[in-house]
């Protein structure tokens, strides 16, 4: 059974809740005693029915104002994968909840209410997921019992989207017309829609295929800890730990240390269940070379034939998420993978409008939620690629040195 | 299109596990696993132990104790520390309470529960712990779906729900003050089942109140909780021998089990997946309110 990550954003009135209640509830995933939480705190608020947005909303905050505050993670599985859900609100000063959720999604489930198509904020969650490279979207087009399931609604949406969706990066969309409050298109076909011959959204959710969404091409292992048991039976061993980032690597590859340069031999590749012949993402290892040479934390092991860049000035698209900008010339921890160096912003190239995607040339003033591209120079050398060919080694977030407080991230492009 | 480099899902979740686990130990000075004898603190031990092959868990195990404990979980705890030959940390709330750091719950209903929070920011506080690893998981309590795998506590021990760091891609940051400290989860993308059906394959030892067996107990807000010393009557409530087991271990007062014959690992997994009411819905402690669970956690609790 393989696992699916995916990230779900929405308004209050698109019917995002409903949706992810119904794929629990038909799932099974909603427990009796969790539904009659919900419908006892329903009927304290007063309201006519049950309202499935408190099994999510469970912050105090949350349910006292009636809005998502935080991403939350839902589950739910059928006999042919297991879901993970980062449900994130829809409104705009939540973009830092927006890209923290797409930032671990293999695909975005975008909902669009079929009364009034493509609006502002389907184009704010759709460029994100773009910014953030998630591979597939399935746009599902809801409240079609609204609009007498119509297939020229539909259609009419469909084609808005697409010419829209030409504009961004995304490699596969589908499209779904469903009634989430009926259960229509969910997990069964609907028997009101006969005119759609494509699959339910559950089916497509167990059946898109997502074994190349990893990159099995360049081989990268950033070492989290160097293993050394100081017990008889292993007195010499050393084991670098990591994850394997990238590509795939097998005992007798020739590889580089970065960023020192040192070449050597993989040994062997261990894990507590014994070695490995081939190690790929997102396997847990140990790696041991031939060669007794200097690795530490935030080294990375890369094959000699494939290498990533090796730099100091680093372009990168940045998400501001604290409440304070940048304060001028400071400097920040920067964290890439398990390497963490100091860094400056040198300039703030231009904003990014989320909802027209225009260039904002003359504003350079970053303030929380705002999206920016910036140039960056880092006291040590950072070890990369751009986040287009690897989500994890093209990938960042900065660190405030007085607060310590996790106030941006950020995705390489040179 | 088949694929041979892909992992199952229960191989993904524990790689993500020992990744997390790993950042915990490289990017802390003095860690800690918090074991309460359960099953999900059995789980991250024995992935800890995965994480450092060869060498051994480089941390120790902290159990906090509350006094009320069933026998059989703090055997298992032994047995399983000497096996693994590392250091167990044991915070006592009984001596919480004997030095007035803490004040017993009155009532029918009393449990030392609450309790254990003096007694854990203590124990965290006198061996300068900076990370607390524990396994709670998020598909448990809805406050919990939005915790963070490093969840960082002020100085007072406290979480704020609405001041959490935000947490994208793999990139885990660890970094704070003096005196204040983390907890951290490495299973928080597990469920239930996940739980079970990794314990059944890597066939782990789980303490013997997990399986079905004869006990006496007695029938308290839709749960078989277990008669014991500490337990005290209400009118009524008669003590009956039972076939029963429990799906979660805590505190032998608040603990509720259910009927049943399922003393096997297997039965055990068809039992919870056929299962229609969730495993805290057997813990007095979370009925206390909507928002119990958060209430507990912004003050300390696990």
């Amino acid at each position: 059974m393989e696992l699916l990550r995916f990230t779900t954003a929405g308004s209050v009135d698109d019917g995002k809740s409903t949706l992810i209640g119904r794929l629990l509830y038909d799932s099974k995933s909603i427990f009796e005693d969790q539904m009659e939480a919900v419908k006892q705190s329903s009927e304290r608020k007063g309201l006519q029915h049950v309202d499935l947005s408190l099994l999510t909303d469970g912050l105090r905050s949350e349910r006292e104002q009636g809005i998502t505050i935080d991403v939350a993670y839902r589950y739910f599985a059928t006999p042919k994968r297991k879901f993970i859900i980062a449900d994130t609100p829809g409104h705009i000063q939540y973009t830092r909840n927006m890209v923290t959720g797409a930032s671990t999604s293999n695909l975005a489930l975008v909902l669009i209410d079929a009364r009034h198509g493509v609006i502002e904020q389907t184009c704010r969650h759709s460029f994100i997921a773009s910014l953030l490279k998630i591979p597939h979207i399935i746009v599902c087009v809801n409240k079609m019992d609204l609009v007498d399931y119509s297939e020229q609604v539909f259609n009419k949406v469909v084609e808005q989207y697409h010419e829209f969706a030409s504009k961004l990066d995304i490699k596969d969309i589908r499209y779904i017309p469903i009634s989430a409050l009926d259960g229509d298109n969910v997990v069964n076909h609907s028997e009101n829609m006969t005119w759609y011959k494509g699959a339910s959204l559950l089916n497509t959710l167990e059946t898109i295929h997502i074994g190349s969404d990893e990159n099995h091409l360049d081989a990268r292992f950033p070492v989290q800890t160097v293993i050394r048991p100081h017990a008889d039976e292993y007195h010499d061993y050393r084991g670098y730990a990591g994850r394997v980032a990238g590509g795939i690597f097998r005992p007798g590859d020739n590889i580089t240390i970065l960023p020192s340069g040192l070449t050597s031999k993989i040994k062997s590749i261990d894990t507590f269940d014994g070695p490995v012949l081939e190690a790929f993402p997102p396997m847990s290892v140990s790696i041991c070379l031939e060669d007794d040479i200097d690795v530490s934390r935030g080294d990375m092991i890369v094959k000699n034939n494939n290498q990533p860049e090796v730099g100091q000035d680093i372009d990168v698209l940045m998400c501001w998420m604290s409440a304070k900008g940048p304060r001028p010339g400071a400097k920040y921890y920067l964290k890439s993978t398990t390497r963490e160096v100091m860094a400056i912003i040198k300039e703030v190239i231009y904003k990014i409008d989320i909802n027209t995607m225009q260039r904002l040339d003359q504003d350079t003033d970053i303030k929380m939620n705002d999206m920016a591209r910036v140039r960056m120079r880092t006291t040590r050398p950072l070890i990369f690629d751009e986040y287009r060919r690897n989500r994890i080694t093209g990938s960042l977030i900065l660190v405030d040195e007085a607060t310590n407080e996790t106030v941006a991230a950020g995705t390489i492009h040179a | 299109m088949f694929n041979k480099y892909y992992l199952n899902h229960l191989q993904e979740l524990e790689s993500e596990a020992i990744y997390v686990i790993r950042e915990v130990a490289a990017q802390f000075d003095r860690p800690a696993i918090l074991f309460s004898g359960g099953k999900d603190s059995i789980v991250v031990t024995h992935l800890a132990r995965k994480a450092f092959w060869p060498a051994r868990i480089p941390m120790p195990l902290i159990h906090i104790d509350t006094g009320h404990n069933f026998s059989e979980t703090i055997e298992f705890r032994d047995e399983l520390v000497s096996a693994l030959g590392i250091q167990l940390i044991v915070g006592s709330v009984q001596q919480a309470i004997d030095k007035g750091r803490a004040v017993e719950e009155q009532g029918i209903n009393a449990s030392r529960n609450e309790l254990q929070i003096v007694s854990l920011l203590d124990t965290i506080e006198e061996h300068k712990i900076d990370a607390a690893m524990g396994g709670a998981r998020r598909d448990e309590e809805k406050a919990r779906a939005k915790e963070r795998f490093f969840s960082h506590r002020d100085e007072f021990g406290q979480w704020d729900p609405k001041n959490q760091r935000p947490e994208l891609w793999n990139i885990f940051n660890g970094r704070k003050r003096m005196g204040e400290h983390f907890r951290v989860f490495p299973i928080s993308n597990w469920t239930e089942m996940d739980v079970w059906n990794y314990i059944l394959e890597e066939n782990l030892a789980i303490p013997s109140l997990y399986f079905a067996h004869h006990r006496e107990a007695i029938y308290r807000d839709g749960t078989w909780l277990p008669n014991s010393e500490f337990l005290v009557l209400r009118e009524g409530e008669k003590i009956e021998t039972k076939y029963m087991r429990f799906r979660t271990l805590g505190d032998i007062t608040i603990t509720g089990g259910i009927e049943s014959d399922a003393d096997t690992l297997e039965k055990i997994v068809v039992e919870v997946s056929a299962t229609r009411s969730t495993e805290r819905g057997m813990r007095s402690d979370d009925k206390r309110s909507d928002t119990s669970m958060e209430d507990r956690k912004k003050q300390g609790y696990f």
